[in-house]
């Protein structure tokens, strides 16, 4: 598996499990207080932190792995870590598009929340789960490139 | 996705006849991931023009001996 695929898969994984915990959190809250009271401003700092923090930790474990990996097969660890080639770039673009795609028609949800003055824990979660499904459809795509070609 | 490329190659045949080279060092011979040059064996990535060019030097051999391409009545050339 190349070196830019395991990153992928990690920021799939982080994607997933942080905004899951998030919003379980936040969802779970809101039965026992309306959503113009609630308290996300730091919840909702805290899980883009986390993200950032699990992103970076994760790229660093699959970086130790390759690095491994590739010196038990004789290789430099450098030569499979360092070498991001034309395919990876591509990849990640299209995913990345795809992404970003994704993303704007979520904004386009939020921008009828703040147009229709939902409070705003609505407008601030419809945000980051634009920010969330986009990236997660971004390493969905990507992954399914590595795999069933390009 | 899964686009099919019409391109097909004889990268795999020219690995053998040249010392049964291996995925690995050709990867290494044009600066890309083993994984790449399996993709391109398979059919599952087209090579940017240089990259085909790059595997074609590693080879000695002309872009056409590696590379072929159906005409419409679907000949390879």
């Amino acid at each position: 598996m190349p070196f830019e695929e395991k990153i992928t898969w990690v920021n799939a994984v982080v994607t997933v499990i942080v905004p899951v915990a998030y919003f379980a959190i936040m969802l779970g809250r809101l039965g026992a207080t309306s959503a113009a009271d609630i308290s996300y401003q730091w919840p909702l700092l805290i899980a883009i932190g986390v993200s950032i923090v699990l992103t970076i930790v994760g790229s660093i474990l699959a970086g130790i792995g390759t690095g491994i990996s590739a010196e038990l097969r004789g290789r430099s660890a450098s030569d499979d870590i360092d070498r991001k080639d034309e395919r990876d770039k591509t990849i990640s673009r299209h995913g990345d598009l795809i992404g970003f795609y994704v993303s704007s028609v979520g904004m386009v949800g939020v921008l009828a929340l703040t147009m229709l003055e939902y409070e705003y824990f609505w407008i601030a979660s419809a945000l980051y789960l634009s920010f969330v499904v986009g990236t997660l459809v971004g390493s969905v795509v990507k992954l399914i490139a590595y795999h069933r070609g390009f | 996705m899964g686009k099919p490329t019409r391109v097909t190659n004889r990268i795999r045949t020219l690995r053998f006849a040249h010392g049964e080279m291996t995925q690995a060092d050709l990867a290494d011979r044009i600066g890309v991931t083993r994984q790449t040059i399996i993709a391109i064996e398979q059919g599952r990535y087209s090579p940017s023009l240089e990259m085909a060019f790059q595997i074609a030097r590693a080879f000695a051999v002309p872009l056409d001996d590696v590379f072929q391409y159906p005409n419409s009545e679907g000949v390879t050339s």
